[in-house]
């Protein structure tokens, strides 16, 4: 059973996060996107910004992730293994110092300064946390946020569920961590767009191989070919990842490192009862227009 | 080697400094160099790890080093920390070099911390097979191995399960541990929740905050210095065929760490001992298969034989290989191997908390699933 006051004075006292840089300084085409999409006429923000837009400053963009000492990250993770899976924003209370100026470049940090429960709300059974953020200019701090969410079971859920997959509003399932691309792995990628499972095989000897190189270590030749793979193959090996989160994964999750029939290995997350010398078979999952996943599912014997 | 530790020296370990990594560095090289009776002025050569952020120029300016003749870095993460006495003991032999000091300083617990997902990681060609699959955490790549390993050879979780006990029990008697008086049960490693199946919580080792360093000079010079030297007998680095870091699952078989039986080869043949004249092995424990994998290729016991032999107690104080008498990194601090060779140099000296009879060989080794390093210290 997870003692939840006790993790939470646990992150509470490690105390203000380390200060995250905002992506780009405080400037004029974010104001005025802003002012637009908010409606605000106001003419006076030509060399200040807006104060209700300092969380702006430093969101995380699209594909943002929490920083490690996160303390908010931190308590929604041990709510979500306790069970208390779903979230709420409840509160938001902005302090502002003073006006920022267009190129001043903000920071900001962030405590865990309380956590109350358990709590009988109309959502269900609950924790309010409530982190305060705060904004600086170097040394200077310019504003700060006292922020507050409701971490719920939904009701009708069971009381304990420690090892259920948890709900993670943090990272929904879009937020992949994409693998960088080169000329030597393209083809790869390619080949997943248009469902097919490719192997590099050399041009010179016809060494199959993967992960894939420029140069091939049997014969020195480099002018690799590929062939598609049938894409089935067995489980040489798995693992169930439980912690930490992992960026477009709901935990529990099975990562296969799967032998093809053609002799190669390949990792991939697999759907499916996993064991050693269980026969998958690959299956695609496109997450846009420039990355398809390979994943496996398992299949019968042949 | 002609080349001896003759210096050891670490900050507190925590799990918030409250400090810049540069000033744990600092405080360390500062211990190091006072264990050794020699000043800032006396050093002309720094090395650490690739990893490590504070520069060797940094480091020199705090303490008020002068003068550098000699500054490398080693890759590979944990797997540096054996190969920068190596580094040092050859600048020493070589003239590059007449003090050499080995550091490694991070706020690994309050600040960047490894057990995390680092997504920048998968900006890596090799992490791209990996990363985001969902394979992004240094528990689910040793898994990985784990789950082969258990499938071939029969070993179980509660076989891993007994490293843990064991360095748990070594670190409950270390007042210098984190887990100081806090030993556990096996009942307990089984009950401690799955980080990535098949390892629990406890096969993990611990995050932490603090810093390691290690003075290395020639042999002469050692004489006269205060402390019993601690010779740098073999040194070593090593990677095998179809190497990657953690993720080495693309040869014949995935039940050895062939780049510590390359290690293991070296320290044998360089040093003219083996492992029967192994009198402490401190061996780099970040999760505990790797511990069980490794007493097979040092050649401590045979393949799939190291279940077997841990549970004979032959790693015990008293035991023929007395294992991490300081705790290791599961129970003292995970300082990315460097501690363990603190470890093995006050074994040597006899100055340890748990210290093993009449010692006249260490063997240390680096991190694991990487490209690694060893050393044979001796009297
Ligand atoms: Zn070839």
């Amino acid at each position: 059973m997870i003692d939840i006051e006790k993790e939470a004075a646990r992150i509470a006292e490690r105390g203000e996060s380390a200060p995250r840089l905002a992506r780009d300084p405080v400037n004029l085409p974010m104001i005025n996107n802003w002012l637009e999409a908010i409606g605000d006429q106001h003419p006076g923000y030509t060399e200040v910004a807006p104060p209700a837009m300092v969380q702006v400053w430093t969101m995380g963009g699209l594909h943002g992730q929490r920083s490690a000492d996160d303390p908010l990250g931190a308590m929604m993770a041990i709510l979500d293994e306790a069970g208390y899976t779903s979230v709420v924003a409840t509160n938001s209370d902005q302090t502002y110092h003073r006006y920022l100026k267009i190129g001043e470049h903000l920071s900001v940090t962030s405590t865990l300064e309380d956590v109350t429960g358990p709590k009988r709300t109309g959502l269900g059974e609950g924790w309010f946390v409530t982190t305060r953020s705060t904004w600086y200019v170097g040394d200077e701090p310019v504003a700060e946020m006292r922020f507050r969410v409701l971490k719920f079971r939904p009701a009708g859920q069971p009381a304990s569920a420690p090892e259920a997959p948890a709900a993670q509003p943090e990272a929904p399932k879009t937020h992949v961590i994409r693998p960088s691309v080169n000329r030597d792995t393209e083809y790869f990628w390619e080949g997943c767009r248009q469902g097919e499972l490719r192997i590099q095989r050399c041009g010179g000897c016809g060494l199959l191989r993967h992960p894939p190189g420029p140069m091939c270590p049997e014969c020195g030749a480099t002018k690799p070919k590929y062939l598609v793979s049938d894409g089935r193959g067995v489980v040489y090996s798995y693992v169930v990842h439980h912690h930490p989160q992992v960026p477009g994964k709901q935990t529990p999750f099975v990562i296969a490192l799967v032998e093809l029939d053609e002799g190669v290995r390949m990792l991939g997350e697999l759907d499916g009862e996993p064991s050693i010398g269980q026969r998958v078979e690959v299956v695609f999952t496109k997450v846009d227009d420039e990355l398809t996943m390979p994943s496996w599912r398992t299949c019968a014997d042949r | 080697m002609n080349a001896a530790i003759v210096g050891i020296g670490a900050t507190d370990f925590s799990k918030n400094s409250g400090r810049s990594e540069l000033q744990l560095a600092a405080e360390a090289v500062r211990a190091a160099l006072d264990d050794a009776g020699l000043t800032p002025s006396d050093v002309d050569g720094l090395v650490s790890f690739t990893m490590d952020t504070n520069a060797e120029i940094a480091v020199a300016r705090e303490l008020g080093i002068p003068e550098l003749t000699f500054f490398s870095r080693v890759h590979y993460g944990g797997g540096a920390a054996c190969a920068t006495v190596q580094q040092a003991a050859m600048a020493v032999e070589t003239g590059a070099a007449k003090v050499v000091v080995c550091y490694r300083a991070f706020n690994e617990r309050s600040g960047h911390r490894f057990g995390q997902v680092q997504t920048a990681a998968a900006a890596n060609i090799d992490n791209s097979w990996s990363y985001p699959m969902g394979l992004g955490t240094p528990a689910a790549m040793v898994a990985m191995f784990a789950r082969r390993y258990m499938h071939e050879y029969g070993a179980t979780s509660e076989d891993f399960g007994r490293v843990a006990v064991l360095d748990r029990k070594h670190a409950a008697t270390n007042p210098h541990a984190w887990f100081h008086n806090r030993p556990i049960t096996l009942e307990d490693h089984q009950n401690s929740r799955w980080i990535a199946e098949p390892l629990h919580l406890l096969d993990c080792c611990q995050e932490t905050d603090g810093g390691v360093a290690l003075v290395v000079t020639s042999r002469e010079r050692a004489r006269d210095l205060p402390n019993k030297p601690a010779h740098v007998k073999a040194a070593t680095q090593g990677s095998s065929v179809d190497q990657f870091t953690m993720t080495s699952y693309y040869r014949d078989d995935l039940t050895g760490l062939p780049e510590m039986g390359v290690v293991a080869r070296g320290l044998w043949e360089r040093s003219g001992i083996g492992p029967s004249d192994v009198d402490v092995a401190v061996l780099y424990d970040h999760f505990t298969p790797f511990v069980l994998v490794q007493l097979e290729e040092l050649g401590f016991c045979g393949k799939g034989e190291a279940k077997d032999f841990v549970a004979s107690g032959a790693l015990e104080l008293d035991g023929a290989l007395p294992l991490n008498p300081h705790g290791g990194q599961l129970g003292e601090a995970y300082l990315h191997g460097m501690n363990g060779i603190a470890e093995g140099v006050r074994q040597v000296r006899g100055t340890a908390v748990n210290q093993v009879g009449d010692v006249e060989h260490v063997l240390v080794t680096a991190g694991t699933g990487v490209p690694t390093s060893g050393l044979v210290l001796a009297r």
